[in-house]
């Protein structure tokens, strides 16, 4: 088969609106979570959420990128994923080297259009009045990957993947197998977000697990997750394509692995987890010696950290409290379908710097949870060991969905 | 809304979400014994703070094991311990 490497990168993020900007704050540690601040939906001066922060895309501005016909047929959601995929393609110079046809687009998204719609159908409700004639358009999940085919003019296979907080992993993943495949020369790939509304944030309180204080992955008091947006893509191609034209190759994706846990649409099973990265490991015919690093999926819940620990201890054995471990989630956020994507930029990059980014919202040992029995990368960013060249990326989604990436160090 | 009243609205909603019998749900069954998981308890606290609009804090909400700990939060909760003060002039 096919080796598959990276050639274009792109982002529009809560840390950074390109990647050397994504990348010095993932190594310096600085955060994009912020206060809410007042929604404009909300009432009485009072938003009625229970927590204070989230983690936005600060001044973006449509008019810098678009014309006023896209931004009148698109949520931000799809401008998110047209201006992270703009970047990744020019990187790669991806359309003067691959025929548009043999190009496809595999896109996570998992929440839509979900302002466009929320903002409808209370003026459908409340005031009875018309609904705009492009809702429908403007809140399909599969409106990013369309806009950003347009944007391109890639005519390949288009298709966008929605599996909760496991989008964008999964489309990652079904790209690489189509590369790897040769059923298509090339992909864009990643995933894309804008799920900040009023409703979504007052949906995400009442199932209480969002922080009231600030995201602290793996940390002994930690108190659940904070919400976020954004995007991340990247340009796929097989590592002999990358070489004749002489790319710049930013690393290499080696194994893929996907898992169901069939039991609760929103209590992990530490079994499922396991199952995704023995399969992502097979499939890179890299043994557990070889793993150096691990971008948890790290919500800072106290289920998802506890069954994330206990599925890695169960795929590596005695080596699972060896193996140095972070969750970057207490930076970007928790941006649902994207953020499989944010967190495969961003062990791609640790890949490529050999310098592991720290576990964001704790910074000593006194404040990691001991039961975990992990070792959490603190403080400050850690070199990685060359002998273990791999690093997984995670992403455990409610409905029990697994999807884990293995990534290998590309050394030319 | 008298205590007797409260404990039965209480035991109508739990049996009523889980698809149980009234008689099933008594003050001294916990949530594992009516097999109700950590979704049913959000979904119950919910419908439980619409019926006597209240509101109940993520504190107590995990400290809840039993059906009389769900009557007992909500008798509290509705009576204040301290009257509002008046708004000062």
């Amino acid at each position: 088969m096919k080796r598959v490497v990276i050639t274009g990168l792109g982002c529009l993020t809560p840390i950074g609106a390109t990647v050397p900007e994504f990348r010095d704050s993932l190594f310096e540690g600085r955060t994009g979570i912020g206060p809410i601040g007042l929604l404009p939906e909300a009432i009485d001066g009072s938003n009625g959420i229970r927590f204070s922060q989230m983690a936005a895309i600060a001044d973006f501005d449509p008019d810098q990128h678009f014309s006023s016909g896209v931004i009148t047929a698109t949520n931000p959601t799809a401008q998110y994923a047209i201006v992270a995929a703009r970047q990744a393609a020019k990187q790669a110079n991806l359309m003067s080297h691959h025929a548009s046809e043999d190009i496809a687009i595999i896109l996570g998204c998992s929440t839509g259009g979900r302002s466009s719609e929320e903002v409808e159908t209370a003026k459908l409700y409340y005031r009875n009045a018309r609904v705009h004639p492009l809702t429908v358009t403007r809140t399909m999940a599969s409106a990013g990957a369309s806009h950003v085919s347009i944007d391109l003019g890639i005519t390949g296979p288009v298709l966008a993947i929605t599996t909760a907080c496991a989008s964008a992993t999964h489309a990652i993943g079904l790209a690489f197998q189509m590369v790897r495949s040769g059923a298509v020369t090339a992909a864009i790939t990643g995933g894309h977000e804008a799920p900040l509304t009023f409703g979504f944030l007052r949906a995400w309180d009442s199932i209480r697990v969002v922080s009231p204080t600030s995201c602290r992955p793996f940390a002994k008091d930690r108190d659940g997750m904070t919400l976020g947006e954004g995007a991340a893509m990247f340009v796929l191609e097989t590592l002999d394509s990358a070489l004749a034209r002489n790319a710049q190759i930013f690393g290499e994706i080696v194994g893929f692995g996907m898992s169901a846990d069939a039991t609760h649409i929103t209590q992990p099973q530490s079994a499922g987890a396991a199952r995704a990265m023995r399969k992502a490991l097979a499939d890179a015919n890299a043994f557990p010696e070889e793993v150096g690093y691990i971008n948890a999926h790290g919500t800072g819940t106290q289920a998802n950290d506890q069954v994330e620990a206990a599925a890695i201890h169960e795929t590596f054995g005695p080596l699972g409290s060896t193996i140095p471990v972070s969750s970057t989630k207490g930076l970007h956020g928790h941006s649902m379908g994207a953020t499989g994507a944010v967190e495969a930029l961003a062990t791609i990059l640790a890949l490529k710097e050999q310098d592991l980014p720290a576990n964001a919202g704790i910074t000593s040992a006194e404040q990691v949870d001991p039961t975990l029995n992990l070792d959490i990368i603190l403080g400050e960013p850690r070199v990685a060991d060359s002998d273990k060249p791999i690093a997984l990326s995670n992403s455990l989604a409610f409905g029990g969905l697994n999807a884990v990436l293995a990534f290998r160090h590309y050394i030319p | 809304m008298e205590e007797p009243e409260v404990e039965r609205r209480c035991i109508e909603i739990i049996a009523r979400s889980k698809l149980l019998p009234l008689e099933a749900v008594t003050r001294d069954k916990t949530f594992d014994e009516l097999s109700m998981d950590s979704l049913d308890k959000i979904n119950i606290s919910f419908e439980v703070e619409e019926v006597f609009a209240i509101t109940i804090p993520d504190e107590s909400l995990s400290s809840l094991r039993t059906v009389g700990d769900v009557i007992d939060g909500v008798l509290r909760l509705r009576q204040p311990s301290h009257p509002e003060p008046l708004p000062a002039p």
